[in-house]
């Protein structure tokens, strides 16, 4: 097995306060991982620092062999990452169709070209009648983004997320502020669409965690404390101890 | 449903060269020529700036510098074409233009599209201070107050062109005015232009799937300056002449002014702006000196109560129509449409004697307006004036809501049938 992401002692800080403090993790080619940690551990941060949106301060990250350090989000796309976000981060004046149909441009080599029809673009369409297909929005595929409930908007922001076929995806709490029901369908959709990917996902839901990972990484104050099967962690008592405070541990890890 | 977009989309663009061809022959006197060749030059460079405004969502304030740089390329081409250092017909100078527009939105495009939203507006600003400063500072390429002229009627003619009558000047900006919108309408069907759309949306999101949000924008801009720069060759053939008035800032805000009127939302709306924005500004400035005021007006209005501007009122209402449910809203829309214009009256009755009274009542206090004498310092002139207000307003304030209500169900009830297709 290849390595896919590889983090070495990456630190970031913001002013005096250190959020990240050399995290390192090895996540392999086809995993899924889910990133776990209490409010504030710096997850987020941490998917920024992955991504591209904010550049560390010291440590390396490296994505399928290759340095990604210093690059911007952009060159980062290119070379086969891909993330969505906790906050629904969609084109929300485009329709459905159109939002797709940006997400898989580049991957498809059309880049800034302004001398091919996108109308005449085969590869481009069936791409996004494929995507749209699996995130069950083929029939909403006119209506403005904007304007989609708040479930269709986050299967939307899965749909550009994978849209461009990368091999590594980050998914930022893709199931916050869904129903039971909607984060069931939601789970069902992130395991058809990452068959055969890389996932790398922070997820707050234990019921999605344990129902979808292979390995969890366990983030508390800008450190991995630990990086094990479901299995493992939830019987991991240095884990139930940092992560929650040690006093509620079997209602969530049950 | 395909063929028949097709088919529609075929019928509008032949409509549209039939109409270019046929205006001219209707409206042939001096003056409407005149006023064509500016509607059709300002239609170009509305469609340009919309690029910007309403694909890219860059709001410049600076947009006359690649259209006004451009004429003076244009002129000083003409003129070495006119000293025989060159040959070209005068039928390929607004090409000349677009390259010169591309080549300074390269320049500067690349400094004012390293940002977005506001600070982009600010650079924009600078930048047609800054030119327009230039164009007093060299007086060598700006010919300094006066400008530069030039004479179009110059060398052979071009398969019997010489650009000597006016009609002919007309047709030239007819046929760019066809093949650059043509153009420009490709452009918002190709994969840049979608991705300036999303970049307009959301420039952050666009970064992590690929594109760099600046080199949208900074492609998008150095494409619009180039059809900025045909209209500044055509207007520079017109006109035979460019001074620092065309790099300024005050014209980069009438493309602005006009280009939202017109309608942002829409291929089409800088076109109807450039119409009603030409027809204001030389029209209306030959009739009252109080146009400028009017021309505010209405644009305030537009962008408070109808931002998606004249052409999304005209779409709005037309999409009633082919619901077949106009006839429901018709009686409400001519009451509000009729109590609106005698309050208008009333104001322009106003606003014109009181322009007349502080700036013409040298010349005595009578005027003469629609055909009446009218003595501003008698009270007859005012009371007209101010019950046709009152009228028009009470009017307004007991018409606007069943307006208002018709209006609301009628499309609502249209999103309904809308709704129910998709689903």
């Amino acid at each position: 097995m290849t390595v896919s992401l590889d983090l070495n002692k990456v630190c970031k800080r913001f002013g005096a306060t250190e959020i990240i403090r050399g995290t390192s993790l090895q996540i392999m080619q086809g995993e899924r991982i889910a990133l776990i940690g209490p409010n504030g551990a710096g997850k987020s941060t941490l998917f920024n620092l992955i991504s591209g949106r904010s550049t560390c301060d010291a440590g390396d990250i490296i994505l399928n062999g290759k340095s990604i350090v210093g690059l911007r989000p952009f060159e980062i796309n290119r070379r086969g990452l891909t993330r969505s976000f906790q906050t629904t981060n969609i084109f929300h004046g485009l329709s459905v169709y159109e939002n797709l149909r940006c997400a898989v441009l580049w991957s498809l080599g059309y880049k800034y070209s302004f001398w091919h029809r996108l109308n005449g673009l085969k590869d481009v369409h069936a791409r996004v009648e494929n995507v749209m297909e699996q995130i069950a929005l083929a029939r909403r595929r006119n209506v403005a983004a904007g304007v989609l409930t708040y479930a269709e908007q986050r299967a939307l922001e899965i749909g550009i997320t994978i849209a461009g076929d990368a091999g590594l995806i980050l998914l930022d709490e893709p199931t916050a502020g869904m129903s039971r029901s909607e984060s069931e369908t939601a789970v069902e959709l992130i395991r058809k669409v990452t068959t055969g990917k890389t996932l790398l996902m922070v997820e707050h839901d234990m019921n999605v965690v344990f129902g979808l990972a292979d390995k969890i990484a366990v983030l508390v104050h800008g450190e991995i404390i630990a990086f094990d099967t479901p299995a493992n962690i939830r019987s991991n008592s240095s884990v139930q101890e940092a992560y929650l405070g040690g006093r509620v541990s079997s209602e969530i890890f049950a | 449903m395909t063929t028949h977009v097709n088919l529609t989309r075929w019928l509008i663009w032949m409509g549209f060269a039939a109409t270019l061809i046929i205006a001219p022959l209707v409206f042939h006197s001096g003056a409407s020529l005149s006023l064509l060749s500016q509607m059709g030059t300002m239609m170009i460079l509305g469609l340009s700036y919309n690029m910007l405004l309403g694909q890219g969502g860059m709001l410049s304030f600076g947009h006359a510098v690649y259209s006004g740089l451009a004429a003076f390329c244009a002129i000083h081409a003409m003129n070495y074409v006119g000293n025989g250092e060159i040959w070209m017909p005068i039928t390929l100078i607004p090409l000349i233009g677009g390259v010169a527009g591309m080549c300074f939105g390269i320049v500067f495009g690349y400094v004012t599209t390293r940002k977005s939203g506001t600070t982009f507006s600010m650079i924009t600003l600078g930048i047609v201070e800054l030119v327009f400063a230039c164009s007093l500072m060299l007086p060598g390429f700006f010919g300094g107050e006066g400008g530069v002229s030039t004479n179009r009627v110059t060398g052979k003619p071009f398969f019997g062109l010489s650009y000597g009558p006016q009609i002919q000047v007309v047709y030239l900006i007819a046929f760019w005015l066809f093949v650059s919108t043509v153009g420009m309408f490709a452009f918002t069907q190709t994969p840049l232009s979608r991705m300036i759309n999303a970049v307009r949306d959301n420039p952050d999101r666009a970064e992590f799937i690929g594109y760099d949000a600046q080199k949208v924008r900074y492609l998008t801009l150095v494409i619009s300056a180039f059809f900025a720069g045909i209209a500044g060759g055509l207007s520079a053939i017109n006109f035979e002449m460019a001074s620092a008035e065309n790099v300024s800032a005050i014209r980069s805000g009438a493309i602005l002014i006009f280009t939202f009127l017109g309608g942002i939302g829409y291929f089409f709306g800088p076109m109807v702006g450039a119409v009603i924005g030409v027809f204001l500004t030389v029209m209306l400035s030959g009739i009252t000196k109080a146009w400028q005021l009017y021309l505010g007006v209405f644009f305030i209005i537009i962008v408070m109560y109808a931002p998606s501007g004249v052409a999304g009122l005209m779409m709005q209402n037309f999409r009633v129509m082919k619901y077949g449910k106009f006839s429901r809203i018709a009686t409400c829309l001519a009451v509000v449409s009729i109590a609106t214009s005698i309050a208008s009256l009333g104001i322009i009755i106003g606003v014109e004697m009181l322009y007349h009274l502080s700036l013409e009542s040298g010349n005595g206090s009578e005027m003469n307006l629609f055909g009446w004498t009218i003595d501003t310092m008698k009270s007859t002139g005012w009371i007209v004036a101010g019950v046709l207000l009152a009228t028009g307003a009470i009017a307004f304030t007991y018409s606007r809501r069943p307006f208002q209500y018709a209006w609301r169900t009628v499309n609502a009830e249209i999103d309904d049938l809308i709704h129910k297709g998709n689903a």
